[in-house]
């Protein structure tokens, strides 16, 4: 016969199949994986291997932490935080538009809950901060039920409508009642404490501790089960659907999360501000942070920390250029766009063969162990 | 679980009922694409749907699957009633399914779309993922380790943590059962599976549906191609214009006139050619039975 050489099992050698039948459900690891060829072991260029390297995350973080000794002029803290904000609500967004692939047109409007919630509850009632914490989840999480619970029965185009108009209706909102403040909105929102340090720096420092958690925990759920399953939904709803994926809860569970993720980014903002209005929570917050996701690559987490960086401190960079910084920044963005549609650092696909550390009978054993 | 060499000499007909279909009918508009449709399907049998195009065959599917709502009728799925149940709660009892045109996860791993075929079986939370726990790594490891094991099954070559898409098709169609194989089926629909493969590609195909069946899982085919179809089917079903015509082994359904008058139609040449196939078709099997061959091209003139 002509056909190409089957692997494993052929009609000439059954054996494949019996023994994948007895070795169904032992989870003991024997010859499996010998398909995972090695291609890609070695992660292309040398700025992937040093970017993709489990060590480098912690290598950022060291950076985020020492920050303010190197420069602790209160312009820097100041850019810095807002830069760390921002990241949190694109890896936020991300598990919604990244994983998920709902599109998800504002945002924004979860980010004012929480910022809102711990506000009004911290100065009208005279609450600590942490203790508005569970408050904004709740919030957070009805908001999320009230959007995501009729519109996720839907396919994704119609959320991306009834999204846009839920982020204005939140900013409406805030600007018309009274206990939100009306357009002056809150003030003299309080910190964390200062732990003895300039106050400042002591924000800056919790922002960074809380959001290098975010980052990790969007990172790793985007790797388990449910992280799967959101990835399945966005890449085919019925073929997920006939695998026994219950498409409608798998997507309500990354719309809950998102939100969750904007609330508590929208507490850190209500610190870090001490003053929130609605102009802070308007459609240009939706579109920069959707912006950051797209920029850095739909899905992956670095990816999506590279562009928040980018779309937060390049206006701050640009300065120098005065009324034409914006122009420069969006030309930036289209050229970045052109030249790479699936972003600056796109999830990559290919899995590692010692994924899991799995032991096999390798020919470069000390290769496969990296 | 037995050796699959005997799969097809056991005689499933005589396995209690797995699937119990009755009066299915499925309108869209005025159109009716099922129109009382009754037929079962035994534990482990191997059973092939057949029928000109449009006789409302992957409508069926599509319903016994909760893609569909029925108009009206009755689908009850080992001894519970799964009408008009959500697709995924009837997947989780046991059926899984293949696409007419591979649906596979084009973007994700060969081996993340085996995983998914897993995922109700995958004791995992998200608080496992988030903190990794133990239990996090070793389902995580299993899953890997089951997953490679259904692709060896299903003799997938090729690398399996590069993108599904990028496989030739026929290692995708190979993948898409090996996905839903790892759903664990007590039944397994395959929608046209030969579709766009080649000769030895079919070969390996049958020898694969043989060793399905030999894990004890039931399996329905809709399949064009009647020489697979008479090969490997215990049952088969014979569909036009959403009803039942005939019902009965290869050989019953190779002499059925009623058969034959559905291919035929009229005095339509190709029509003619397509019933000489299934009269004729499927060398090995005529190289068994002679005498049913020739009865069957007796039958046709």
């Amino acid at each position: 016969m002509s056909d190409e050489p089957l692997r494993g099992s052929t009609p000439e050698d059954p054996s494949g199949f019996v023994r994948a039948v007895d070795e169904r459900g032992a989870a003991t690891v024997g010859t499996v994986g010998g398909g995972l060829t090695p291609t890609g072991r070695k992660g292309g260029n040398p700025v992937s291997r040093v970017v993709g390297h489990p060590l480098f995350g912690w290598l950022v973080i060291a950076v985020a932490v020492a920050l303010p000794f190197v420069n602790s002029s209160a312009y820097a803290i100041r850019i810095s935080t807002d830069a760390l904000i921002f990241i949190m609500l694109a890896v936020g967004l991300n598990v919604v538009v990244g994983y998920c692939g709902l599109l998800d047109l504002g945002y924004a409007a979860f980010f004012a809950i929480g910022a809102y919630t711990s506000g009004v509850l911290s100065t009208t009632f005279g609450w600590p901060i942490l203790a508005t914490i569970p408050f904004v989840v709740i919030a957070a999480v009805i908001g999320g039920l009230l959007i995501g619970g009729p519109t996720l029965r839907l396919r994704s185009d119609y959320l991306a409508i009834v999204t846009l108009g839920f982020g204005e209706i939140i900013r409406i909102t805030a600007n018309n009642l009274d206990f939100t403040g009306g357009p002056n909105g809150v003030f003299g929102i309080p910190d964390f404490g200062d732990f003895g340090l300039r106050s400042d720096i002591a924000t800056y420092w919790v922002v960074v501790v809380v959001v290098g958690l975010a980052v990790l925990a969007s990172s790793r759920l985007g790797r388990g089960r449910l992280g799967r399953a959101w990835r399945f939904v966005r890449e085919d709803e019925d073929a997920a659907e006939a695998m026994g994926i219950h498409t409608y809860k798998v997507k309500f569970a990354a719309y809950v999360t998102g939100a969750i993720f904007g609330g508590l980014a929208g507490v850190l903002f209500a610190v870090h501000q001490t003053a929130i209005s609605p102009p802070s929570f308007n459609f240009l917050w939706s579109a920069l942070i959707l912006m950051a996701v797209v920029l850095g690559g739909m899905g992956s987490t670095p990816g999506v920390v590279i562009g928040a960086i980018i779309i937060s401190l390049l206006p701050e960079l640009l300065r120098g250029a005065e009324n034409w910084r914006y122009l420069i920044f969006g030309v930036l963005l289209i050229v970045v766009m052109i030249f790479r549609p699936q972003g600056i650092w796109p999830h990559r696909v290919e899995e590692k063969p010692d994924r899991g550390r799995r032991r096999r009978s390798s020919p470069e054993p000390e290769e496969v162990a990296r | 679980m037995t050796s699959p060499a005997v799969s097809q000499a056991r005689s499933s007909t005589d396995e209690p009922v797995l699937l119990d279909v009755s009066g299915l009918t499925v309108t869209f508009g005025g159109v009716t694409a099922v129109g009382g449709l009754s037929f079962d399907v035994h534990e482990g049998e191997v059973l092939s749907v057949i029928g000109p195009n449009g006789a409302g065959k992957t409508s069926a599917f599509n319903c016994i699957t909760g893609f569909y709502k029925p108009t009206a009728g009755r689908i009850r799925f080992a001894g519970a009633d799964i009408t008009g149940k959500r697709p995924a709660l009837i997947a989780a009892r046991g059926v899984a399914r293949t696409f007419q045109n591979l649906r596979l996860f084009g973007e994700l791993s060969v081996l993340d779309n085996v995983r998914a075929g897993m995922h109700v079986r995958i004791r995992q939370n998200a608080f496992d993922a988030v903190l990794h726990t133990p239990r996090y790594r070793r389902s995580e490891q299993a899953a890997t380790d089951e997953a490679n094991r259904w692709l060896d099954f299903v003799g997938a070559a090729g690398n399996r943590g590069a993108e599904v898409r990028n496989l030739p098709y026929g290692e995708q169609r190979r993948v898409e059962i090996a996905r839903a194989l790892a759903r664990e089926p007590k039944m397994l629909l395959l929608d046209e599976p030969a579709a766009g493969l080649n000769h030895g590609e079919k070969a390996a195909l049958l020898d694969l549906l043989r060793r399905i069946s030999g894990l004890g899982t039931a399996v329905v085919l809709i399949e064009h191609d009647m020489g697979l179809v008479m090969e490997v089917s215990e049952r088969i079903v014979v569909l036009n214009f959403g009803k039942e015509i005939a019902d009965g082994t290869p050989e019953q359904i190779r002499a059925d006139p009623a058969v034959i008058e559905a291919y035929l139609g009229s005095d339509d040449a190709e029509a003619e050619q397509e019933a000489e196939r299934i009269a004729g078709s499927s060398g090995a099997q005529a190289h068994e039975d002679p005498t049913a061959d020739a009865a069957s091209q007796e039958e046709d003139r």
